[in-house]
């Protein structure tokens, strides 16, 4: 027996098929298909705790984490115990580590990109520095500053810095030499052509190395916290080592990867603001016909 | 082959004065294994409001022509002048249409048709108006506010040409601007380029490999040979105008193509 492919697509009053509207799923699977995956992590979760039976100590049930997290959320924001009071300390520690390493990686990514001189003759020592593991430095950070902010913000900046410099000379580098002719052919000043061409050129690229700078500072800032801190997330997850509370270690670890997630959103709406020329080229080259 | 004077060709009546005259123009380029030649020891003449294809194999030089002509590549030896000075990098006198649009994404059609204006610094109040005109003129008058990726292929390189033509430039350099376009719309692209000339008589310099866009558009074609790039031989095209599609089919059409074919088969190579 053959089979037979059946167009059933609707058909309008000309005869032609019309474009079927893709489904739910596929126009908003980040409030279907997502909310489906975190159930289905959770009842796995719960399935290698309650069904399993493995020690509380190694992996703790999902009731007790969430008990857990509920304690330390439900605190007021001042009380020195509470989640709200560690977390607001190491994302201001994340967030200024985020401005200063990224404003500093942009701004030395263009200037190293637009003198080659500078670039050249800096090129070993920041494929040097890239390539030490950032988070060894944090133990000095301790002996140059002490157990406060800045510490934690300088280990978070310099981690954030790198990807931001990267992307940025990446960025640079794929300026359509056409753009800058066109520049050149209407007498652009210099500044012009910086600021009206090539820096939004790189945008795109910018975007990119922030996304990765906004999750790495928050790296940085709980390493800075692990090595010496009298608050913090970071500081708080030490403490709940050293006392073997598994659960609350699992809610701290939980409430970080939600911070992570939502700097990283906050880059994405500010991309979405400034440079969605990108993005909108992008969705059309990237149009998906659905088949019903 | 031995270069020709484009001006000893020319069996027209005085022209009056060139616009462009270029007196043993050479350009070489220096790489990393010596130079590379691109222009040997050019001499032309281009006279105010004519239309003249440069035309030649690929790697012949005739982009390289262009950027010189623009001012955009400084020339090795010879001498440029344009209206009478000595060319000496980008003038407001000359405006560039590229083989892509290179229009600004984050801009839209109006912001991008202003670009050269700001970039200028002439006063934008009085340049907003033409820049609109010419839009209609190419009928896109609906897409101002409109960006770059909402554009068919075609429609952004009518802009890039609107770009080009709001500084209101006594030249227009054109290199292989339809080259990416499919066949009809260049052909369409053709027709309104013709009409946008007639209409404001700039002088074109209009870079080809297609030896029907050269005949169909030129007053005269500039054949060149392969690398280096010098000229083969100037042609004039006495075919009336205002040309249309149907001017393709004719005879004279026909031999003029075929002139120029025999031209560029002579210097070798595929073409």
């Amino acid at each position: 027996m053959t089979v037979q492919a059946v167009d059933r697509r609707p058909v309008d009053s000309r005869g032609l098929a019309q474009e079927a509207r893709p489904g739910v799923l596929r126009r908003y699977p980040q409030f279907t298909i997502s909310p489906a995956i975190l159930v289905a992590l959770l009842v796995a979760w719960w399935f290698a705790t309650d069904v399993l039976d493995t020690p509380p100590y190694i992996v703790p049930p999902p009731q007790d984490v969430l008990r857990a997290a509920l304690g330390g959320l439900s605190r007021s924001p001042w009380d020195k115990a509470s989640y709200w009071y560690h977390a607001s300390i190491t994302v201001w520690e994340a967030v200024l580590g985020f401005a200063i390493g990224s404003a500093l990686g942009a701004l030395l990514g263009l200037v190293l990109s637009h003198w080659p001189i500078l670039g050249k003759s800096w090129y070993p020592y920041i494929v040097g520095f890239q390539s030490l593991p950032k988070v060894a430095l944090a133990p000095l950070m301790v002996v140059w500053f002490g157990f406060g902010l800045e510490g934690k913000v300088f280990i978070s900046a310099i981690i954030a810095f790198f990807p931001v410099l990267v992307n940025m000379m990446a960025g640079y580098q794929a300026v359509e030499p056409e753009r800058i002719e066109l520049a050149r052919s209407c007498n652009a000043s210099e500044l012009d052509l910086l600021t009206k061409i090539i820096i939004p050129s790189c945008l795109p690229f910018l975007f990119a190395g922030l996304g990765v700078a906004s999750v790495l500072s928050i790296l940085g800032a709980v390493v800075g916290e692990f090595v010496g801190a009298s608050a913090g997330l970071g500081m708080l997850l030490m403490q709940y080592n050293q006392a073997m509370e598994i659960s609350p270690m699992f809610a701290v670890i939980l409430l970080l990867g939600v911070i992570g997630f939502l700097m990283n959103y906050a880059v994405g709406l500010v991309e979405r603001r400034y440079c969605f020329w990108a993005q909108r080229a992008n969705a059309v080259a990237r149009t998906v016909w659905v088949r019903p | 082959m031995k270069p020709v004077r484009a001006d000893s060709l020319d069996t027209s009546a005085d022209r009056g004065r060139p616009l462009i005259r270029a007196h043993g123009l050479s350009k070489t380029y220096i790489t990393d294994s010596g130079g590379v030649t691109a222009l040997k020891s050019l001499d032309f003449e281009i006279y105010d409001g004519e239309f003249v294809s440069v035309i030649g194999q690929s790697g012949c030089g005739k982009s390289t022509l262009l950027k010189v002509l623009a001012g955009l590549l400084p020339y090795t030896t010879g001498s440029v002048e344009l209206n009478g000075k000595p060319l000496r990098g980008p003038t407001p006198q000359a405006a560039v249409v590229f083989q892509s649009p290179v229009l600004l994404p984050w801009r839209t059609l109006l912001d991008n048709v202003l670009l050269p204006i700001e970039f200028r610094k002439l006063p934008m109040a009085s340049y907003r108006q033409s820049a609109a005109d010419l839009l209609e003129m190419v009928g896109l008058s609906d897409f101002t506010q409109r960006y770059p990726f909402e554009l068919s292929g075609g429609m952004q390189q009518r802009v890039a040409l609107v770009r080009a033509l709001v500084q209101d430039p006594r030249l227009l350099l054109m290199d292989e601007p339809f080259g990416a376009l499919d066949a009809m719309t260049r052909e369409q692209m053709n027709l309104e380029l013709l009409r946008i000339w007639s209409h404001s008589r700039k002088t074109v310099i209009f870079i080809t490999h297609s030896i029907a866009e050269a005949v169909f558009l030129s007053d005269r074609v500039i054949a060149m040979t392969a690398r280096p790039g010098t000229i083969a031989e100037v042609i004039t095209i006495d075919l009336p105008r205002p040309r249309a599609l149907s001017s393709i089919n004719t005879e004279r059409f026909g031999r003029y193509a075929a002139k120029l074919r025999s031209l560029l088969d002579a210097q070798g190579g595929m073409f």
